[in-house]
């Protein structure tokens, strides 16, 4: 337990002071804007969108930049800062299928309408240091983009490929429906939870903790033999009904990546051998986070497919939901060094008499 | 006809909202007299994905919305939602939504819309041709004992 304390407000005054002078670091090296983080450091933009569950670059980076570039602080500032904003409404569903594509690939189909797309990737780079950077030069030139085909010009045509699958009655479809999905900004988190809740704590959950889970999965901890049936990453519309005219306008944009999987499934009871699917859905270019999101959303889903459950951490709900969340776990974990001196007060007298009386025991024994 | 004014203001409030705040700034700078019947506030709005792309909706997450609404001398009242944060972006989106409905929507139409159209179209064709250039075709090797 936590007791409050008083007293400490100069010395408390003085740390932030300080902070604030180590956060500038030193002054003879210009200042970092805010233009700066959101351009420049744009994936760590982009997973403080997704963690802090609010999608503004603007102020992820004023996040990263008040954090001193420590992540989960910055998550937490814009948690608490979501927490101020009046909700206007719920967008539609978000159409991923009208995705203007920066990348898009398949592991499973080598040629697919619409083409394999790499865009902006790490994938075969040489992880080797590029000094070239350090050396403060000019934008990298690059040669300009190959002419295209004109036809191509515009957001080319970008069918899913489990679309493909679908058709030919492979894997296992996911009808529409309009129903209201729980929100876990609203109500607290509790078990059962479905798939909409669950896909919701995992998109905000912490990407190193989602990929170790998705790790341990294809590790063997309730393996579900998945491909990457497609990953893209490109920018969709928001559409929101606006209650004053009636109708529903296209507000804005937001980049996300979206995974799905394509797992083995020996089919049960009530359904035919067939292939499952995993979802992952992330606010920006967060491919790593996107994927790991798909395999454990799969791995989640064993009760209702009917398959074992074997005891692996990625097939627990409770385990995954109740601890996928770093603010909450941060929170926890942390109070732990503020002041409980009346809690270890209480332990202390508790050794001290065990102490005693054990100390007692042997002189009367001797 | 009630469709097609609907479509068409649905298109220019989309526009209007996806257009860049100093951009639209610029191309309009000075605001003609009009009344606040909303002023500008800031708030979120969830966004909803589908589970697996085509099922039922999930919440992804919320972006950052500032919503307008304005009436103009001759009573026409416009309203505007675009993301950000962005106050004056809103106030100037709602002004233009209402004077889309008067007289000045041809002269509106020629000197901002059509040019922030065709700027939108300009910055999605280069992403897109910059994406198309990284368009490749994997081959399947076959193996050597295979062969």
């Amino acid at each position: 337990m936590y007791v409050a304390v008083k007293g400490g407000e100069r010395a408390i005054d003085n740390a932030h002071q300080w902070l604030a002078e180590e956060r500038r670091g030193d002054l003879s090296i210009p200042e970092l804007t805010i233009p700066q983080i959101r351009e420049q450091m744009k994936l760590a933009v982009n997973r403080v969108m997704a963690e802090g569950s609010l999608y503004d670059p603007d102020l992820a980076a004023l996040a990263i930049k008040q954090a001193r570039g420590d992540l989960i602080e910055a998550v937490f500032l814009i948690r608490a800062y979501r927490t101020t904003l009046p909700r206007f409404a719920l967008s539609n569903p978000v159409d991923t299928g009208t995705m203007a594509v920066d990348r898009r690939i398949s592991a499973t189909f080598k040629d697919l309408p619409g083409g394999q797309v790499l865009g902006p990737t790490f994938d075969y780079t040489h992880r080797l240091l590029d000094f070239a950077l350090m050396a403060e030069g000019e934008a990298p030139s690059g040669t300009p983009p190959t002419p295209i085909n004109p036809l191509e010009r515009g957001a080319p045509l970008v069918p899913h490929v489990t679309g493909f699958l679908d058709r030919d009655g492979l894997i296992e479809t996911e009808p529409a429906t309009d129903t209201t999905p729980p929100d876990l900004t609203r109500e607290p988190l509790e078990l059962p939870a479905d798939r909409a809740l669950r896909l919701q704590a995992i998109t905000r959950g912490d990407e190193g903790f989602i990929l170790s889970l998705a790790y341990s999965t294809q590790r063997g901890y309730g393996r579900t033999h998945a491909f990457v049936g497609e990953l893209r990453i490109g920018r969709v519309a928001v559409e929101v009904d606006i209650p004053e005219l009636g109708f529903a306008v296209e507000i804005g944009e937001v980049e996300l990546t979206e995974c799905e999987t394509v797992n083995q499934f020996k089919g049960s009871r009530t359904e035919p051998p067939q292939f499952t699917r995993g979802y992952g859905l992330v606010f920006g270019q967060s491919e790593r986070k996107a994927i790991a999101m798909s395999l454990v959303d799969r791995s989640l889903r064993w009760n209702e497919l009917g398959e074992d459950f074997t005891g692996a951490p990625a097939q627990d709900a409770e385990f995954v939901l109740y601890h996928c969340d770093n603010i909450q776990a941060t929170g926890f974990l942390e109070h732990i060094k503020l002041p409980h001196y009346v809690d270890f007060q209480a332990e202390l007298e508790l050794v001290r008499g065990l102490r005693a009386e054990a100390q007692a025991q042997r002189e009367a024994a001797e | 006809m009630i469709e097609d004014q609907t479509a068409a203001r649905k298109g220019w409030m989309s526009l209007l909202a996806k257009a860049p705040p100093d951009r639209l700034a610029a191309l309009l700078p000075d605001l003609p007299d009009h009344a606040l019947v909303r002023s500008p506030e800031s708030g979120s709005v969830m966004v909803r994905g589908r589970i697996g792309a085509s099922g039922g909706p999930f919440n992804l997450g919320e972006i950052t919305v500032t919503r307008c609404s304005v009436r103009m001398g001759c009573g026409t009242v416009g309203h505007a939602w675009v993301q950000g944060r962005d106050k004056a972006h809103a106030r100037r989106a709602a002004v233009v939504d209402a004077l889309m409905q008067t007289e000045a929507a041809a002269g509106l139409r020629a000197s901002v819309l059509h040019l922030l159209a065709a700027e939108a179209d300009q910055a999605r064709a280069t992403r897109a041709a910059k994406a198309a250039a990284t368009k490749v075709d994997f081959f399947t090797m076959v193996r050597g004992e295979d062969a």
